[in-house]
């Protein structure tokens, strides 16, 4: 594999974590718990959405293919999509759902924030965009951790189940392979084992001051790097992609 | 033969007369997302930056650009999107920072650091009443660059122009 190829895989990954957790956000529209949090969920779904639009326009010029960003969102199958296991998992009680976006939402702040020293100046530019948007949707999730888990005794109950049901998914989100490896010598990508370190003790702090006990580490789920999926998945992109499969080309 | 710096006023000019499709009271160039305006060869290209990576509303800036300078007579006419420096609410003047508050949103307390996005402004002033004692109601609003308060004196609900 080449610098090119590993560039143009490396923005799938990230462009697929952003669309797929987009999606699953965008689902809560008129389905929210309260009004405000109804609102909070797409405003994040459209932020990630936004993002996950400009990675696949830069990988699709890095690939030089002709491929559009609607291409790449819209016509690839479920083994092509290289999004975490975490980011496709369902929207679940609203506990579930702040426990996915937390532990995304740390693990991208660290991330974007190693990003912005990236040898690739398209990349350091998207991330100087997205790092304010992500520290704002971490103060956010960050908030309804503390307030969940330190709350009602139902709430605290709910959002424990998450976070033990989720923890099985949060090992991947670290996972490298040889796209990492090229990048990381070429000084663009940053090395997921820094990001962590930071992200455990974060976490960590977080839930500590939410009472909600931290999982031991058991078996972590894995297989997305490789395009393998969850279930969940192909449900995800049957519904997203539903338009361009049966009228090619539509527009409007 | 005009000069270029005068028409490049001219052109500014004109970018000013276009509003912000989702706040009408503010023009393009009030909120700094017009970045760069210059000529290549024939072709003028005006640079903007996203305020938000998913605003909806850059696709309809990028047209009213496009159509405001047509309708103006520049044939050839460049709309490109910039990243760097990332778009900020420091950018917005202290005049279209009032023409906000008039039109009943709260313009972006202090500067964009670092710790107003983790934190919450101490203080964001009731559009209405100009009373201090508000509270926030949610961290997002009607548009990805504003948060709800109300105001606890007037009873009034506004919206906040988030400072990022």
């Amino acid at each position: 594999m080449d610098t090119k190829e590993a560039l143009f895989k490396y923005c799938l990954r990230l462009a697929d974590n952003n669309l797929v957790l987009g999606h699953r956000l965008s689902e809560l529209c008129s389905n929210g718990p309260i009004l405000e949090e109804d609102i909070a969920t797409t405003n994040i779904a459209l932020d990630l959405i936004g993002q996950a639009r400009h990675l696949y326009q830069y990988a699709a010029e890095v690939e030089g293919k002709g491929r559009t960003e609607d291409d790449l969102a819209y016509k690839r199958a479920e083994r092509e999509f290289y999004n975490t296991l975490l980011s496709e998992q369902p929207n679940g009680d609203f506990a579930v759902t702040i426990a996915r976006q937390f532990f995304i939402d740390v693990f991208d702040y660290y991330f974007y924030k190693e990003l912005l020293n990236s040898k690739d100046e398209r990349l350091k530019e998207l991330a100087a965009r997205a790092i304010k948007e992500v520290t704002y949707h971490l103060r956010h999730s960050t908030q309804w951790i503390l307030r969940l888990g330190d709350g009602t005794e139902e709430s605290h109950k709910r959002l424990q189940t998450a976070v033990d049901g989720l923890w099985m998914y949060t090992g991947e989100l670290f996972e490298m392979n040889e796209v990492d490896e090229i990048l990381i010598k070429e000084g663009i990508a940053p090395n997921l084992n820094d990001i962590k370190t930071k992200w455990e003790s974060k976490v960590s702090e977080v839930l500590a001051e939410s009472t909600i006990t931290k999982p031991e580490d058991g078996w972590m789920q894995t297989g997305s790097r490789k395009g393998m999926h969850s279930e969940h998945l192909g449900y995800i992109l049957a519904e997203m992609q539903y338009l361009q499969r049966a009228y090619p080309d539509a527009q409007w | 033969m005009v000069s270029i710096d005068t028409d490049k006023e001219r052109i500014y000019q004109l970018l000013n007369e276009i509003p912000d499709p989702e706040i009408p009271v503010i023009s393009v160039t009030d909120l700094g997302v017009i970045r760069k305006v210059e000529w290549e060869d024939d072709t003028l290209t005006i640079s903007i930056t996203p305020t938000y990576s998913g605003c909806p509303a850059m696709k309809q800036i990028e047209q009213d650009i496009e159509k405001k300078l047509a309708d103006s007579g520049y044939e050839k006419v460049k709309v490109k999107t910039v990243f760097t420096p990332a778009w900020t609410t420091d950018w917005i003047s202290d005049e279209a920072r009032e023409r906000l508050r008039k039109y009943g949103i709260a313009p972006p307390q202090g500067s964009a650091d670092k710790s107003l996005i983790t934190t919450e402004p101490k203080v964001v002033p009731c559009p209405q009443c100009g009373s201090r004692n508000t509270q926030l109601t949610s961290q997002f609003g009607s548009t990805p660059c504003k948060a709800l308060y109300k105001c606890l004196d007037c009873k009034e609900p506004f919206d906040y122009f988030k400072c990022i």
